[in-house]
């Protein structure tokens, strides 16, 4: 794992802040409407690590795909530090949930790619991408292709590769989706050391309860379809997050109310019709149920 | 505090189990001298690093493979041991990860399949049964329905129906419930703990979910990183039967500290070993 | 390992030589419709004549030429088309309905209108070989550019690639492994095109050369003119596998 090989510039300190008003996207496929967020309006603040959780089809990966630009709202606007977004830069880089790690280019070319298609040379990089590289642990693997690495280790290649940028805000999508729990866990650990480390504004989406509180600084939680903010709530835990964190009272009171919180929209999702939450139908009849319990 | 009623059946005892894996090629030490018991009745959950050390003891007690060296008996009966291995069979039974419910067979189709074929039972029979099981769980209106018109979670609780119509001795499950969210994960515990404590039996579950761990077992079994051996055995006095509101309880966090240490070291391990294996 | 390398092997070998026993069987016995067959023994000793003649080899180089300037005529029109036709949906949306007509064409089919219409035999030989690899590489190209995740064209455009970054950095090397594909479909179904077009309206090559042996009753060198086709198609395939490793050192099965 990374050792905190510290000193060095990783960043210049200039973060910056989400500012998400009235967002509303509807999608029109053939002759029906799908409207996915509706009058959203959210904050993301400077230096903190904001994450967003929500029942599956809330519109958290679109919310995602309009503050990177990648798609325009419907209507209301998204404004990084006043400005206006109007397409995807690399003030505001994203680790999605799949790896979109350029799988023809080995680790260091890949890191190396955003800053080269701005224009920087080789030569100057080389300082700047051994540092990274070493703080996230891969400098032995530079030459590796993506295929030759663990899930895990895609994951560090695409947080050097956005780092390396220096951007104000970085947007994690579920990235540690996919990942063996084992893995998963460490990589939380890993990544909340490094936002620790650099203050970077940081906006990361999971449906995962103790990953969400474990990373937050805040937590906020959508609604179902169609999505807006349902809720924040602050994770007042304290800094360095240690694993051993997840034992504590106050962890357990956040989940509790965090679970109670999703449950209402999950009953919601139901009521709509919804597959998944057709669950809560056996769960509602089992509790008023005729099981014996035996003494 | 309230126990469950006691069970006769089901015993298991691990002793000495070694497992090898292609011993004249790679020669993988999946799991070193590995022993412990499950009492009948007991619900033992087993944690630990991704590795084959788990399921190397699902397999062996199963049927579906055998062991290298020691020991495996079920109420005193040897099942596993390098000369010997026992066939799957219907009194130990097991719920896989990924689901495998007969696609063309509709849900109750799906459970009264082992009584019937084994000619156990009549189908009428059968079909009587299964559907007190599932108006007990709440399950009844989807009867009909095939597997693909339901949700993750409803699946699964048909599969555990499937596999428990059989009286199995043991019951392995196999991160039964990986991959769904926190809200459909409560529902699915609060369900197999209605079963387990209707009618208790062994419980052999594998997770990596430690709140899950504590909350359904009676005792985690928590397992090193390859070679696997046994690191430690936590015992969760709780009362029965669970309820969510003990998830924050003064006791309950002690022991999610301590489980929590034992396999956060283990986890390291297996990752700085995996990180070499790969240079 | 040296145990398992040796019992395959052995397999083989055994199935082979079981082969060649049947065959000799089959001719000896004259099994009816079968008797024509030449035996073996005739087959290789014509073969061996054959691999010390000058003439064979001529017809080897003669299929090969033609082989080569069709496909990589085919590919170097073909990939920029596919490629054009992938990114730009207004191309695609001129270009593609025609293509489309065209394609279900089989190109032996093609013969009888290349003869007429190319100036020499030749032209029009070549002109059928790259029929036989442009419709397969293109449609593989355009399917490469699809299968292209957005995720990627995304990550490029956030990390700040422009058009021009996204086409040579991203599409080119993400389209590759359609275009390896496109290749070696298409230097198949060329190869099945030459000698047709070569039995029916060629002078020289190894199609020429089976066609002619079975005009003038030599039975054996049929055979022998089969397996060099056969064999002559395998090294110009192993060919293309071999540039595809070098092309692609990250698909590569570590």
């Amino acid at each position: 794992m990374a050792s905190s090989n510290g000193g060095g510039v990783l960043s210049s300190g200039n973060f910056g802040e989400v500012r998400v008003e009235t967002v509303t996207k509807v999608y029109e496929k053939e002759d029906k409407c799908q409207t996915v967020l509706q009058d959203c309006s959210l904050y993301v603040n400077r230096g903190k690590l904001t994450v967003l959780m929500g029942p599956s089809g809330c519109g958290k990966t679109v919310l995602v795909n309009l503050i990177a630009g990648y798609e325009k709202p419907t209507s209301g606007h998204i404004y990084i530090d006043d400005v206006p977004v109007t397409g995807p830069g690399p003030d505001r880089l994203v680790v999605f949930q799949e790896t979109a790690l350029f799988p023809w280019m080995t680790v260091y070319s890949n890191v190396i790619f955003g800053c080269r298609v701005q224009g920087l040379n080789k030569g100057e990089l080389k300082e700047r991408a051994e540092l990274i590289l070493r703080k996230v642990g891969l400098y032995e693997f530079r030459d590796k292709y993506p295929s030759q690495l663990s899930g895990g280790m895609q994951r560090r290649a695409e947080l050097a590769r956005a780092m390396i940028n220096d951007p104000k805000i970085m947007i994690l999508d579920e990235p540690f989706r996919g990942l063996d729990a084992m893995t998963r866990q460490l990589m939380q650990e890993f990544y909340v050391a490094l936002f620790e480390e650099v203050g970077r504004t940081n906006f990361f989406i999971t449906h995962e309860i103790d990953e969400a509180i474990f990373l937050a600084d805040r937590l906020v939680i959508m609604t179902f379809q169609p999505g807006k903010v349902k809720t924040e709530i602050e994770v007042d835990l304290p800094r360095p997050r240690d694993f051993r964190m997840l034992a504590l009272p106050r962890f357990m009171e956040i989940r509790e109310q965090a679970i109670e919180l999703l449950y209402e929209e999950a009953a919601k999702a139901f009521a709509a019709g919804s597959k998944t939450a057709y669950d809560l139908v056996g769960a509602l009849v089992a509790r008023k149920g005729i099981c014996k319990r035996t003494k | 505090m309230a126990t469950i009623k006691q069970k006769t059946q089901g015993a298991i005892s691990i002793r000495n189990v070694t497992k090898i894996y292609d011993p004249e090629g790679v020669h993988v030490v999946a799991m070193q001298d590995c022993s412990f018991e499950i009492a009948a009745g007991e619900f033992a959950v087993i944690v630990g690093p991704s590795g084959c050390g788990k399921t190397t003891l699902l397999n062996a007690i199963a049927g579906f493979d055998n062991i290298t060296s020691g020991e495996i008996y079920l109420d005193g009966e040897l099942i596993s041991s390098p000369q010997k291995q026992i066939k799957p069979a219907a009194d130990r039974m097991v719920v896989f990860q990924n689901g495998a419910l007969f696609p063309w067979k509709t849900v109750i189709e799906n459970i009264i399949y082992g009584p019937v074929v084994q000619g156990r039972m009549k189908r009428s029979e059968a079909i009587e049964i299964a559907r007190e099981m599932m108006n007990r769980v709440g399950l009844n209106e989807i009867e009909d329905k095939y597997p693909e018109e339901l949700s993750s979670g409803i699946q699964r609780r048909v599969e555990i129906l499937r596999a428990l119509i059989n009286h199995p001795k043991v019951v392995m499950l196999d991160e039964p419930f990986r991959g769904l969210d926190t809200v459909a994960k409560t529902v699915m515990h609060e369900f197999l703990m209605d079963i387990f404590c209707a009618a208790p039996r062994t419980m052999f579950f594998i997770t990596h979910d430690l709140d899950e761990a504590i909350f359904l077992g009676n005792k985690v079994v928590i397992m090193t990183t390859r070679p696997a051996q046994i690191k430690k055995i936590v015992h969760v006095d709780l009362p029965w039967p669970r309820e969510h509101h003990l998830l924050g309880s003064e006791k309950y966090l002690e022991l999610k500290k301590e489980v929590l240490e034992a396999v956060h070291e283990e986890a390291r391990k297996a990752f700085e070993a995996g990180e070499r294996e790969m240079a | 390992m040296k145990k398992f390398f040796n019992v395959r092997v052995l397999r083989g070998f055994i199935s082979i030589v079981i082969f060649v026993v049947l065959w000799q069987f089959v001719v000896l016995v004259k099994i009816p419709y079968l008797e024509n067959l030449p035996y073996p023994k005739e087959v290789a000793v014509d073969g061996i004549n054959a691999v010390g003649s000058k003439t064979y080899w001529f017809d080897w180089g003669i299929s090969l030429s033609r082989i080569f300037i069709g496909f990589i005529a085919a590919q170097l029109i073909g990939i920029p088309l596919g490629l054009a036709m992938g990114i730009s949906r207004v191309f695609k949306g001129f270009t593609f309905p025609v293509f489309e007509m065209l394609r279900p064409i089989p190109p032996i089919a093609w013969i009888p209108l290349a003869i007429l219409f190319w100036p020499t035999r030749e032209l029009s030989i070549y002109f059928l070989v790259f029929i036989g690899a442009f419709f397969i590489i293109v449609i593989n190209v355009l399917q490469g550019v699809s299968n292209i995740s957005v995720s990627l064209k995304w990550a490029a455009s956030s990390l700040g690639a422009r058009p021009k970054d996204i086409f040579w950095k991203i599409m080119v090397p993400g389209s590759l492994p359609s275009i390896v594909t496109g290749m070696t479909v298409g230097m198949g179904v060329t190869w099945n095109v030459l000698i047709a077009a070569e039995m029916i309206a060629g002078q020289g090559g190894l199609g020429r050369m089976t066609w002619e042996a079975y005009t003038n009753h030599n039975i054996p060198f049929i055979v022998v003119g089969m397996v060099s086709i056969g064999v002559a198609g395998y090294l110009c395939s192993t060919l293309i596998r071999w540039l595809s490793e070098k092309a692609m050192p990250w698909k590569k099965r570590f």
